[in-house]
């Protein structure tokens, strides 16, 4: 059921919010964080499980290397001090995705701590920066996945029994928690979207994720309370789950703040409970209730050995750690002499590694920058994939632009030879010979397919010897048709011209 | 003397998923009183200088390379599982409880 909601300019004006993000990242290893189970995607349900992570007895965990060194990793990216010693802990619970009857997690020793991360955001004085201070980095596993049956598809609620795949079970997770973010005034749902967005591109730029929302490898917990003023103490939070999108964020604080301030202004209180957002509704709905808080009874893993990160290890992950994103967009819109919008189109279609890659490569970055956001851009948003699964190479582009400025294809012949790249049909130069496509140089074909043109539309003749030439596109037009876009359209006009004795 | 309440006998059986009838729960909340106890004879010895330890053997850093290895053969898996349908654990109903 809705909840009463005020209008935010009106919540914003009478309380002060205060945010807190949770952000679980699931790493891409090849590993579980304490089996070699594989983590591939995908695959049939149960096949990827072994007495560890199905908690058989007896089992006993070893913990991935790449799992610590990336934990790290994204401790240092997020400018977090890094434990010297530290441990695994227990979480207790009973759940059926969790086979153990414990979640093995960190609890009082993190691995990393006391970070931060700026994140810069439009506001009506123009961009402002904002430091979003970080508790905690810690690594833990993730769970398997239910699925309920009977009642309403897929909710747990009004199930009758549920089917659990342990083949996620003990993926390696992250976790990375906000210490509570003040001062955002009104823009507090701006600021948890750009944080989620520059975490995601930092996690990218590492390396250590695929960092999907949509596919779950990067889920975001939005906690929200509100304060009369910023002087007052901190106001019971809600805390929202399944937060899945990066609009997602920005929607479910904007109503969490609307809902907030409806309650408190109506004299209830705010219940401390877990929320769950609904996508399709942009509405949050009541969950578990917090009120008993949770028992998990953490204790530490005794089978699993502390980690005392030596410091020449963690100096040596610093030291290569990839240039900060915010750093390198600077660094990247000055050196391609483009604008903050441009960067903008690049960063939105998600281009920027491919496009800089190209150009480093040795392509011009304007020409990288067209065939990533124009023709690959579009093909890639009508399948529904990303630029980069269509598996075309800044080599292949680079050798369709050396075509074009020998002109040997033109822009419409280019986007065919991509076609057939995309489709697999060989490189440039077979797909070219293969496909027949090649501007018509030979002027003798162009001439006959100009008069045809002119034959079908003789008012045209006049019309562009009187003085408008921009009569002459239809004939362009009709040439090109003529010749399946191979003649060269400048040269054709040339030649329109001159047959008609007009000059431009 | 330690004094474990009715109430926190409840609470610790409702976490570990245990029944215990009310009328036993007087019964059990002696018997923890009594265990507690026993143990808490630890505290009497002076530990001013020991430091708290949860691992005893002196290691750290093992780890495991990031190299998958065989899981268990499709279906040794869900062998041992009460109820099984489309390669899945089936497990009663989640929320029954709450
Ligand atoms: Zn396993």
């Amino acid at each position: 059921m809705a909840e009463a909601l005020m209008k935010y300019d009106e919540a914003i004006a009478n309380f002060d919010p205060v945010l807190g993000l949770e952000v679980h990242v699931e790493l891409g290893t090849n590993t579980k964080m304490f089996c070699g189970c594989s983590t591939v995607f995908g695959a049939e349900p149960n096949t990827q499980v072994c007495p560890v992570c199905l908690g058989l007895p007896g089992a006993l965990p070893a913990l991935n290397r790449i799992g610590v060194e990336s934990a790290i990793r994204i401790g240092l990216a997020l400018n977090c001090e890094i434990a010297t010693w530290c441990r695994f802990a227990r979480k207790n619970y009973f759940y059926p995705d969790m086979p153990k009857n414990f979640q093995t997690s960190q609890y009082d020793e993190p691995i990393a701590f006391e970070g931060y991360l700026d994140v810069d955001i439009d506001t009506d004085e123009g961009p402002k920066t904002f430091r979003v201070p970080i508790e905690r980095a810690h690594m833990e596993e993730d769970t398997g996945k239910n699925l309920h049956m009977g009642g309403a598809t897929g909710r747990i609620h009004g199930a009758d029994y549920s089917l659990v795949d342990y083949n996620r079970a003990g993926i390696p997770l992250i976790e990375i928690v906000t210490k509570p973010v003040e001062g955002t005034g009104k823009y507090a749902p701006e600021v948890a979207k750009a944080y989620v967005s520059a975490l995601r591109e930092i996690l990218r730029g590492l390396g250590v994720s695929d960092v999907k929302m949509e596919q779950g490898s990067l889920r975001c917990d939005v906690n929200l309370s509100l304060r009369e003023t910023p002087e007052s103490k901190l106001g019971t939070r809600s805390e929202t789950k399944n937060v899945n999108s990066l609009r997602s964020v920005e929607r479910a604080v904007r109503y969490e703040v609307m809902r907030h301030a409806a309650r408190l202004t109506a004299g209830e209180r705010i219940v401390q409970e877990t929320r769950h957002w609904h996508e399709d509704t942009g509405i949050s709905t009541s969950g578990r209730s917090k009120e008993d808080a949770e028992d998990y009874r953490y204790f530490p893993e005794p089978d699993l050995m502390p980690i005392a990160p030596s410091r020449e290890w963690v100096e040596e992950l610093r030291a290569n750690l990839p240039e900060n994103p915010a750093v390198r967009r600077t660094r990247l819109t000055a050196a391609w002499n483009i604008s903050d919008l441009e960067m903008q189109n690049l960063m939105n279609a998600g281009v920027l590694e491919l496009v800089e890659a190209a150009v480093s490569a040795g392509m011009n970055p304007d020409a990288a920058r067209k065939w990533y956001t124009g023709e690959l851009a579009r093909v890639a948003n009508e399948r529904g994939v990303e630029v980069e699964e269509l598996g075309v190479t800044h080599v292949e582009l680079s050798r369709i632009e050396a075509l074009i400025s020998e002109g040997a294809l033109n822009d419409k012949l280019a986007r065919q030879v991509l076609d057939g790249l995309i489709a697999g049909e060989g490189d440039v130069d077979s797909i070219v010979a293969g496909r027949g496509l090649a501007v018509v140089s030979d002027d003798g074909p162009l001439i006959e397919a100009i008069d045809a043109a002119l034959a079908a539309d003789p008012a045209v003749v006049e019309t562009i010897k009187s003085g408008k030439l921009a009569a002459a596109g239809s004939v362009v037009g009709a040439v090109m048709k003529a010749t399946r876009g191979q003649a060269d359209a400048a040269r054709v006009r040339e030649l329109l011209f001159e047959r008609l004795g007009v000059s431009e | 003397m330690t004094a474990i309440s009715r109430e926190e006998v409840a609470h610790l059986a409702h976490l570990a998923r245990i029944n215990i009838a009310d009328d036993q729960l007087e019964h059990f909340a002696k018997q923890l009183d009594a265990i507690l106890d026993a143990v808490a004879q630890v505290s009497q010895v002076d530990t001013a200088d020991v430091p708290a330890m949860s691992h005893p053997i002196p290691m750290t850093n093992v780890f495991r390379e990031d190299i998958p290895v065989a899981s268990l053969a499709p279906g040794a898996a869900l062998a041992g599982a009460p109820a099984v349908e489309d390669s899945r654990f089936r497990v009663p109903r989640i929320l029954d409880e709450e």
